[in-house]
């Protein structure tokens, strides 16, 4: 089968199983464009931006499992994509994004739209290649899709100059069954011996913890996770990226830790003689300070990457391996031996964490003037059965939904933690939706994070994706207000959202249904009735109160123990 | 601690500012880099010398593996190995100071390449330590310029770094 460039990715990507791309036209793809209009198994999503181009193929990609695809052009398409690419990057998302690049022999002539997209996407991805011939075409995408899916995953950027997907230029076709790379074997087995070395410590725990993370999503781990942690009757607690791979609602589950996790949680990791890490990377945002770190604890750490031990935590018994495989060695070798931890060791370790956990530290003051954020999480859960997938921005809200949406499932809850994206949540959702049109989706933001995909309203317009937005607007940036709030004297530096628009309306403008929430006893109310609309997206604007802060928090240069809890809970 | 580390890269376009770009995004040292091809023509052999607290060297390599371009790694100084580098440095050379240089460069086992009526460039070969000293016993005064080629290693014995 002879066939160009053009023709050559779309038989690609059809060999891949790809069943949709993320992208926009220009210049440099026209090429590409032109073979995608000429085929029907792979269907194209015409987003408005390119960097929701990427955040959508990711919220696909972390609603799957399966690589998102994006396709862009060069110049202005490709740096509009960095900031998608760098966010699947920091949440380890596989992701295959194509950019046109000029043609061959214009490289390095500051052409038109010509910039160095390998070099500037070299830090934020997992692996890119600029294509160096229309033979090597095949090869490079079956390369790729192979890097982006296996191992940890990440990004993979291919550049395609132009002049490699001519019409009528032609090479003989056949896509690669296999891939061979000699630089580059993802780890799988995790070493037997230092599973046995973990098992041992692990069964002599008094106090032991598990703390898991996004690589238990990402490594379609929940069932080995619950088993592993169900035969043992430890606490558990996972990471932002983590909600969903243990049951929030099983009596085990601590809560998420970190800056804004549960007292309890973080209380047991900071006493805890034995943790056990599992697809988790000692993020910031979760150790608090470093120095005073799990100071009882020996430390055993699963992860696929090599590079994750040991670089913010120094751990004691490392293991390199899938998870699943991993957490499935454990196991069994957990039922094949007589040995457990002192049932009385565990009973009182138990009474501590409960002592911890009567405190109720999510507990918040109740208002029947304003709208708690909290509040209309909670009741977001109950009208969804806790049973959506639920996207997010960056922010107060995202730490809301995080703490009040309990998700019983993984690849549930879709959020951008390692970079911190605002204006993930929309674009995202729309990825979300189109994987899974049957579902319900609802995207949790606020009326600054929104604001910076909001076009997207459009692309879901044009695709019918009748996602839920759940804006909870406190006309702050609600928190960087509140770490002024904190750390700066009250100084609300450009901390303000002056001059919104009328949400409603304009959700309006692009043919939706829009909604506007003031009273406390409305939220729920409304909420049905946005949820019954089953085949319209609806734009809630709740009006929320602007003095609400994420509790608790572990400040900066804090560690664990040293948690800020409500003041109004402390009063009550 | 000062490290060695050798490294077979993928001899392909963007592999060097990968390695590169790794050292300046994360902030490790550099004391010297140095690239060639090998006698296999896919693969070059790059030289690192680095330094770091045990903890910082582990990441370096673990970082530097994690690559895709790089095909197979050796911390050089966690064996026993020969490291050598090569120095060009010009000198002047006038009056008695001509008969002086002349007799450190045979000490120092170098090679006087170039001579005019006030300078000298000589040649000498040697590992970091050797060439630093033979620049202090020139003395700066003396230096009107020096280029060096950065290490390059190899460990000894029959085991070697091959893919």
């Amino acid at each position: 089968m002879e066939l160009s460039g053009g023709e050559v990715l779309m038989e690609a990507l059809k060999e891949e199983g790809v069943e949709m791309v993320f992208g926009y036209p220009g210049g440099a793809v026209l090429h590409i464009y032109d073979a995608l209009y000429q085929q029907n198994s792979v269907k194209h999503i015409l987003v408005r931006h390119e960097q929701a181009a990427t955040h959508a193929a990711d919220g696909y990609a972390r609603a799957t499992g399966k690589p998102g695809v994006v396709l862009v052009t060069s110049g202005p398409g490709a740096t509009n994509a960095v900031t998608g690419i760098a966010t699947a990057f920091m949440d380890s998302v596989p992701m295959v994004v194509i950019s046109g690049q000029v043609q061959s022999r214009f490289i390095g002539s500051d052409a038109f739209q010509e910039v160095d997209c390998v070099g500037i996407t070299r830090p934020c991805v997992k692996h890119n290649f600029l294509v160096d011939s229309l033979e090597n075409l095949a090869s490079t995408i079956k390369q790729a899709f192979y890097v982006a899916s296996t191992g940890r995953p990440g990004p993979v950027v291919i550049d395609i100059p132009k002049d490699f997907t001519t019409p009528g230029i032609t090479v003989p076709f056949s896509y690669p069954k296999e891939v061979e790379m000699r630089s580059y074997s993802p780890p799988t087995q995790g070493h037997p011996g230092q599973i046995r070395k973990a098992v041992d410590i692990i069964l002599s725990a008094k106090r032991p913890m598990v703390y898991s993370g996004g690589g238990v999503v990402l490594g379609n781990a929940s069932e080995q996770l619950r088993t592993f942690v169900k035969s043992l009757g430890y606490p558990i607690t996972q990471t932002l990226m983590g909600l969903g791979a243990y049951p929030a609602s099983d009596k085990l589950n601590l809560g998420m830790l970190g800056m804004h996790g549960t007292y309890e949680a973080n209380m047991a990791m900071h006493e805890c003689d034995v943790l056990i890490a599992i697809g988790a990377r000692f993020d910031d945002r979760v150790t608090g300070e470093v120095d005073s770190f799990c100071p009882h604890a020996k430390i055993v750490h699963v992860d696929i990457d090599p590079a994750s031990i040991s670089k913010n935590v120094a751990v004691d018994v490392p293991i390199v391996g899938n998870v699943s495989q991993v957490l499935e060695a454990m196991s069994e070798q957990i039922s094949a031996t007589e040995k457990r931890a002192d049932p009385a060791d565990l009973a009182d370790w138990w009474a501590q964490i409960k002592g911890w956990a009567s405190g109720n530290c999510m507990d918040y003051e109740a208002s029947t003037t304003e709208i708690k954020p909290q509040s209309v999480v909670e009741a977001l859960w109950r009208v969804t059965n806790g049973d959506a997938y639920i996207t997010s921005d960056v922010g107060q809200h995202q730490m809301w939904a995080a703490q009040y949406y309990g998700f019983d499932k993984p690849n549930r809850w879709i959020n951008s933690g390692g970079l911190g994206t605002m204006g993930f949540g929309l674009p995202a959702a729309l990825g979300v939706q189109l994987a899974f049109p049957d579902e319900i989706v609802a995207c949790v933001t606020g009326e600054a994070s929104i604001q910076m995909c909001i076009q997207e309203l459009s692309t879901c317009m044009q695709y019918g994706t009748p996602i839920k937005i759940i804006n909870l607007n406190n006309r702050y940036m609600g928190m960087v207000r509140q770490w002024q709030e904190f750390s700066y004297e009250k100084r609300y530096s450009h901390s303000y959202m002056d001059a919104l628009p009328d949400f409603v309306k304009l959700t309006e403008s692009y043919g939706h249904v829009g909604m506007h929430i003031e009273n406390p006893a409305d939220v729920e109310g409304a909420l049905k009735e946005a949820f019954a609309l089953k085949d319209r997206l609806v734009f809630m604007n709740f009006v929320t109160d602007q003095t609400e802060n994420v509790y608790p928090m572990i400040e900066a240069g804090k560690g664990h123990h040293e948690m800020r809890l409500n003041p109004a809970r402390e009063l009550a | 601690m000062r490290h060695v580390i050798s490294i077979l890269l993928e001899n392909e376009s963007g592999a060097l500012s990968r390695v590169a770009g790794l050292f300046s995004a994360r902030g490790y040292n550099i004391e010297s880099l140095t690239v060639a091809p090998t006698d296999d023509s896919t693969l070059s052999r790059m030289t690192i010398v680095t330094s770091g607290t045990d903890a910082v060297i582990e990441q370096i390599i673990k970082q530097l593996n994690k690559l895709v371009s790089v095909a197979k790694l050796s911390d050089l100084s966690e064996i026993d190995f020969i490291e050598r580098e090569i120095m060009l440095i010009k000198v002047r050379a006038v009056d008695q100071g001509r008969e002086e240089v002349k007799r450190l460069t045979d000490i120092f086992r170098g090679r006087i390449l170039d001579v005019t009526d006030s300078s000298y460039v000589i040649e000498v070969t040697g590992d970091d330590y050797k060439l630093r000293a033979f620049v202090d016993a020139l003395g700066a005064d003396n230096i009107l310029e020096v280029a060096r080629s950065g290490a390059t290693g190899i460990g000894r014995g029959e085991k070697s770094l091959k893919v």
